[in-house]
């Protein structure tokens, strides 16, 4: 369930919680939260909620409507906002999911025309009288955040020094998930960047990549700090930035 | 017409990192030119249920039509036959999974989505209920070619959303159409030419909800000479992201070309297809 708290100039006035559809905000005492000061307008704004998205917009008010410093008619709010009007302040938060049911958001599941109009707790109630694996531990990320770039200052960067050849004495930082080394058609091999270290996969060509001079087979092979590559007749090192 | 020569197949399912259970099934015949994908969802194992019956249906009632109707004909209407022939059986998947719900309690209320692609002619015919996709990798361009349905699509089809806000949405994964959870369901069916050198792939959103459509198009370009391992990346590139969904993919790349067999030379390898 999310929520607004009120304050002005710090003191907080009210808390409210948002159930409705639809959350109006303004001067007139027929308002979802009536704030009964001249800067603000009859009609001031809305907040439409989604199930679980919630938009505000503002009604075409006298002073306009703010999040976070910057006027706004329309927008989708995020967890921690601060809607201004005047000298009002609303926060909007969203409470933190229950465990089971944070598992469930990644679940697919179908909406039908009457289920708009539920309030979000009891779709997550629902959610969680499904089936799913009450072990869940807090490894894995808030639903809210998109998909992770992967922690790129926890994992050093990696990066090829070609030793030689013509390009000898060329450096190619590996900053993207895969690199592709080699020749296309000839001998291509892929550096992959994961949560747990770099490594090299052997992709096309007769012969397999060499590392310390060892050849690789067909799986991916971890690589250490200074290991040689040799790869389409030309010699690298793979070195780990500091 | 034996396809076996002409695409080159890969498919992979993983339960991912978080699920217990695979709810997501996958059915490829190559030779047909058949690649089936299914999302299923539901309490318990349903879901498993759904998606299995709906990819094996599918595949097996498919496979028997395919093998005695060319699909590429056209029908009375002028659409291409194939076009029935997928509506009518995807109709047909859909009653079962319906009942088969409405009769078990604990099968009640699941569904699927699906994905599915069949290649004859230098054609794809491509039919999809749902959010699970499909994306064409031509040349340099990624794409994604089917449209999602879901209530997020909806939203930023109308405005309301940008793409890049709906990232942020609590409400994805909300599907608008599924196989199962209606009497009747109306999959949306599209024709695409095929140019050798595609390569198209499906997949469920276990992939791009944890994965970026950029980095999933640079993948499967950069690994195009070696779709085995292309598959396995991408996988892994979900789980190594959290993996918090049952992830499977198809890859299928078109090695030349494939027209029907038209005239004479078409009724001819016809009526010896019958004595073999």
């Amino acid at each position: 369930m999310a929520k607004l708290t009120l304050s002005m100039d710090g003191l907080l006035l009210k808390e409210i919680p948002l159930t409705k559809e639809r959350t109006t905000i303004g001067r007139k005492p027929h308002n979802d939260i009536q704030i009964d000061n001249l800067a603000i307008s009859g009609e001031h704004a809305v907040i439409v909620t989604i199930l679980n998205d919630a938009f505000l917009e503002d009604l075409g008010s006298t002073n306009g409507t703010q999040v976070n410093g910057q006027p706004i008619k329309k927008h989708f709010l995020q967890n921690d906002d601060v809607i201004e009007l005047g000298k009002y302040r609303l926060k909007y938060t969203k409470e933190a999911q229950p465990q089971a049911a944070q598992a469930d958001f990644e679940k697919t599941m179908i909406i039908r025309p009457d289920m708009a109009a539920k309030p979000a707790v009891q779709t997550s109630e629902k959610a969680m009288m499904e089936n799913t694996r009450a072990d869940m531990t807090a490894g894995h990320l808030a639903p809210s955040a998109p998909p992770a770039a992967q922690p790129a200052a926890a994992l050093p960067r990696g990066a090829i020094q070609i030793l030689s050849g013509a390009n000898a004495g060329k450096e190619l930082e590996l900053t993207k998930t895969l690199s592709s080394l080699g020749k296309p058609g000839v001998q291509v091999a892929v550096i992959t960047r994961r949560p747990q270290g770099y490594f090299i996969t052997h992709v096309e060509g007769a012969v397999f990549p060499s590392v310390n001079g060892k050849t690789l087979d067909a799986q991916a092979h971890p690589l250490q700090d200074h290991d040689i590559i040799e790869l389409a007749g030309i010699k690298m090192e793979f070195f780990l930035k500091v | 017409m034996d396809l076996t020569q002409v695409l080159e197949t890969v498919s992979r399912s993983d339960a991912g990192m978080v699920r217990s259970h695979n709810e997501d099934a996958v059915y490829l015949n190559p030779a047909l030119g058949l690649a089936i994908l299914a999302d299923g969802m539901g309490g318990y194992n349903a879901g498993e249920v759904a998606s299995g019956m709906v990819t094996t249906l599918l595949g097996s009632e498919l496979e028997k039509a395919f093998t005695l109707k060319e699909p590429h004909l056209q029908d009375s209407d002028g659409q291409r036959r194939a076009h029935h022939l997928l509506a009518t059986e995807i109709a047909r998947a859909n009653s079962a999974v319906y009942q088969a719900a409405q009769s078990q309690p604990q099968y009640a209320g699941m569904g699927t989505t699906l994905v599915m692609a069949v290649f004859y002619d230098n054609t794809m015919t491509v039919a999809h209920i749902g959010d699970s996709r499909l994306y064409r990798l031509r040349g340099e361009e990624f794409s994604q070619i089917t449209r999602d349905h879901s209530l997020l699509q909806e939203q930023i089809e109308s405005g309301m959303l940008t793409p890049e806000q709906a990232r942020h949405s609590q409400n994805k994964n909300l599907v608008t159409r599924a196989v199962g959870v209606d009497p009747s369901v109306e999959p949306e069916i599209h024709d695409y030419a095929t140019l050798p050198g595609d390569i198209y792939l499906l997949c469920s959103d276990g992939l791009n909800d944890m994965v970026e459509d950029e980095e999933i198009g640079m993948t499967v370009q950069m690994l195009s000479a070696n779709l085995e391992l292309a598959a396995t990346q991408l996988v892994q590139m979900a789980n190594d992201n959290g993996g918090r969904d049952n992830v499977s993919v198809i890859l299928v790349r078109i090695k030349r070309e494939y027209p029907a067999p038209r005239g004479l030379n078409g009724w001819l390898r016809r009526l010896l297809a019958w004595f073999k």
